[in-house]
């Protein structure tokens, strides 16, 4: 498993957040319990299995949303 | 494989009108007033119409995306509401409401960013004060620049002036002065040299030092606070997941009772109006909005909070219980009260001073401290009295320096001004040192821990905020603990207490049903911190403080303390206010559209939006908040 950071262009709906989460959660191999998308600090958080899935995947699901990727960091858990 | 391609051009061009959005709405904007100078100015209809419709499409785009991206991840967002809205409003050819509302919509959505900028800027502020690069020693022994995520533990660093110190770590080499306003909150900069410990985000103002990183990233000190504000600005309140989740019905809802309204009253005006007015904007924003300025004023202020929990908790408090060495005095003794039987003072002073600078005792230091520079004598012959003093031979005469015991012992005689002197010295709470030169009474010097200046002035203001019960709990003797008490006017004091005593005591008080803050040096006191509804540390930034506690005050400034309370308060009242103009707003709107003539889809849009301005702005004024 392997623990993520995104950060996302300022987010300023609340409804920007459920869709971000319903994105991410919706792919297979991340951990659904673990994700949270934080509105303040514009970032999402979560842990995922990198057999399944990679971080790239996750960043154009986002992207694909029309949200804007800053940066990512990736962690061994 | 063109089905791809198409794919991926229709994502492209999504992104593009997205990425487009302000000068979509200022060309709303100019269209808008095109039509009505038309209109109005030279009763031109057709330019009016014209440039309504052109405007209500061009203003729907990224709203129609942004509600399709929603409805792909199966989210009815308030983009879903406006875009059905805006569709019907063209459908029945009403173009003046279709490009009012989405004009107002994404100039709304401009001014939310902004403003929304604004008050998450103290924060960010604080966590652009990370160091990103750093110098490190290759193993050519050369210096290169690198990601400060590349340093590891051990590694060599070159920190020059004015640079940021990349990691916690220890100097090597050099010398100059740092600047660890970062951490401590403390502006005047503190000198480094060899073993000196250095801390990550603090700036060397002057000279170069070398330095090998102890610890890295998120483990300094100064990567710890980052985390717990990050952690804490968007730290959710029982009443703010409630809040999130009621709003994820909520907003179907809407959509569900426009349809139902259109079904029977067969009233497409009436129904799009509905989805207008029902967006919840103000309501899911508002809360958070006052969370992070909040945080953020803290922050700045020096008091780190550590969520919205911990302001709601913080904001009721009653009673406040303190530690009394290093929290309400400074936890270094000094001289208090002095008393000199000669005449020939700076010669005793002097005689004095060379013997204490034989011993290592806490009082001889405070002593030393107390006289500063003098003549120094060669002391000979050194005899310490276990329990009394030293008595030594200093420029040909026998000096003896103790407490009354040795006194007694060196055959001192004590007159009744002496032993009236020694009386209220130690009613004053005051360890005592005599000093006797070839067995006549020549000084007397009182020493106590000292009250933190401006200590009293602080506790006034927070019984002026509120807070009913001031105690002292302390590990000293009664008497002195009972003095403290009675200078600063705290309601109770006990002492004799071991940290497991405090604890118990804390329980006892929340048993009897009172708020408890509990405020401590976060080392000795862990227990009580915990236990306490509110653990509020004094650290200069320490690990443990900032771990076991819910607020901690940076570089240990008890004037910090009625502001973090106060800001607490304020901040609590601030989501309160936000909560009720948000229903408030929701509950008029819904009310007007039934049984109001002047209601309409244009006029509900601004009102939301005008709401949604409102509490961010509310939110905003927490930024500036100051303690009167």
């Amino acid at each position: 498993m392997q623990k993520a950071t995104i950060q996302l262009e300022t987010l300023t709906c609340p409804s920007c957040i459920q869709k971000i989460e319903n994105a991410v959660k919706s792919l297979e191999g991340v951990d659904k319990e673990s994700l949270s998308v934080l509105f303040n600090s514009s970032k999402a958080k979560f842990n995922f299995d990198d057999e399944k899935i990679s971080i790239k995947d996750v960043e154009n699901a986002i992207t694909a949303l029309g949200y804007e990727v800053k940066k990512s960091q990736v962690k061994a858990l | 494989m063109l089905q791809r391609e198409c794919r991926r051009g229709g994502i492209a061009l999504q992104r593009y009108i997205l990425s487009k959005k302000n000068h979509i709405t200022l060309i709303s904007a100019i269209l808008l007033i095109i039509a009505f100078t038309s209109k109005l100015g030279f009763g031109n209809i057709d330019i009016f119409i014209w440039s309504l419709a052109i405007a209500s499409l061009l203003g729907v785009a990224p709203i129609a995306i942004q509600a399709y991206q929603a409805l792909k991840v199966k989210v009815v967002s308030i983009d879903v509401l406006v875009t059905i809205a805006v569709v019907g409003a063209f459908l029945i050819r009403n173009f003046e409401e279709s490009a009012i509302v989405t004009f107002l919509f994404l100039f709304g959505a401009y001014l939310e960013l902004r403003t929304l900028n604004k008050t998450r800027s103290a924060i960010k502020e604080l966590t652009e004060l990370a160091p990103e690069s750093a110098l490190k020693q290759m193993g050519n022994g050369e210096f290169e620049e690198v990601e400060v995520e590349e340093v590891d533990i051990g590694d060599i660093l070159l920190v020059k002036t004015g640079a940021k110190v990349p990691v916690d770590g220890t100097v090597l080499s050099g010398e100059g002065h740092i600047n660890e306003a970062s951490i401590t909150g403390e502006a005047v900069p503190v000198g480094k040299k060899k073993d000196s410990q250095v801390y990550a985000g603090t700036i060397l103002e002057n000279g170069t030092i070398q330095i090998v990183a102890d610890r890295i990233g998120e483990d300094t000190t100064f990567g710890k606070i980052i985390e717990l504000v990050e952690e804490a600005q968007d730290s959710k309140s029982e009443a703010e997941r409630f809040i999130d989740k009621f709003s994820k019905y909520y907003t179907p809802a809407v959509l569900v009772l426009a349809i139902i309204v259109w079904i029977f009253s067969r009233d497409i005006e009436l129904a799009i109006t509905i989805l207008v007015l029902g967006c919840p904007g103000a309501l899911v924003i508002g809360v958070p909005v006052s969370n992070v300025a909040g945080i953020g004023n803290g922050a700045r202020h020096g008091v780190l909070l550590k969520g919205s929990e911990v302001i709601g908790d913080f904001s009721k408090v009653d009673t406040v219980v303190f530690d009394k060495t290093g929290t309400l005095t400074i936890g270094n003794p000094k001289v208090a009260d002095k008393e000199i039987y000669a005449e020939n003072v700076n010669e005793v002073l002097g005689y004095l001073a060379s013997v204490e600078k034989e011993s290592d005792h806490p009082l001889a230091k405070a002593v030393i401290e107390h006289i500063g520079d003098t003549k120094l004598y060669t002391v000979e012959s050194t005899d310490v009295v276990k329990g009394g003093g030293i008595v030594a031979q200093v420029d040909g005469h026998r000096v003896a320096v103790g407490n009354v015991l040795l006194m007694e012992q060196e055959n001192v005689h004590l007159d009744d001004k002496a032993r009236a002197d020694i009386a209220r010295f130690e009613a004053n709470g005051n360890s005592l040192v005599l000093t006797a030169v070839d067995g006549k009474l020549k000084a007397l010097m009182g020493i106590r821990d000292q009250i933190r200046p401006g200590v009293k002035a602080d506790l006034q203001k927070l019984k002026k905020l509120g807070v009913k019960n001031l105690v002292v709990l302390s590990g000293d003797n009664q008497g002195t603990v009972d003095l403290v008490a009675q200078e600063l006017g705290l309601t109770e004091a006990h002492g004799h207490m071991l940290p497991e005593d405090k604890s118990a005591y804390i329980g006892e008080l929340q048993a009897k049903g009172q708020i408890v803050a509990f405020v401590g040096d976060g080392v000795n006191d862990s227990p009580s911190l915990a236990l306490a509804q509110i653990g509020i540390a004094m650290g200069s930034g320490t690990d443990v403080a900032i771990e076991t506690s819910d607020v901690v005050l940076m570089n240990s400034d008890f004037s910090r303390l009625p502001h973090a309370l106060g800001l607490t308060k304020a901040t609590a009242n601030n989501m309160l206010q936000n909560i009720v103009i948000a229903v408030g707003v929701v509950i008029v709107l819904l009310f007007s559209v039934f049984f109001s003539e002047w209601m309409n889809m244009s006029i509900g849009m601004l009102v939301h939006e005008a709401s949604i301005l409102v509490v961010i702005l509310n939110g905003m004024r927490l930024l500036r908040y100051k303690l009167r």
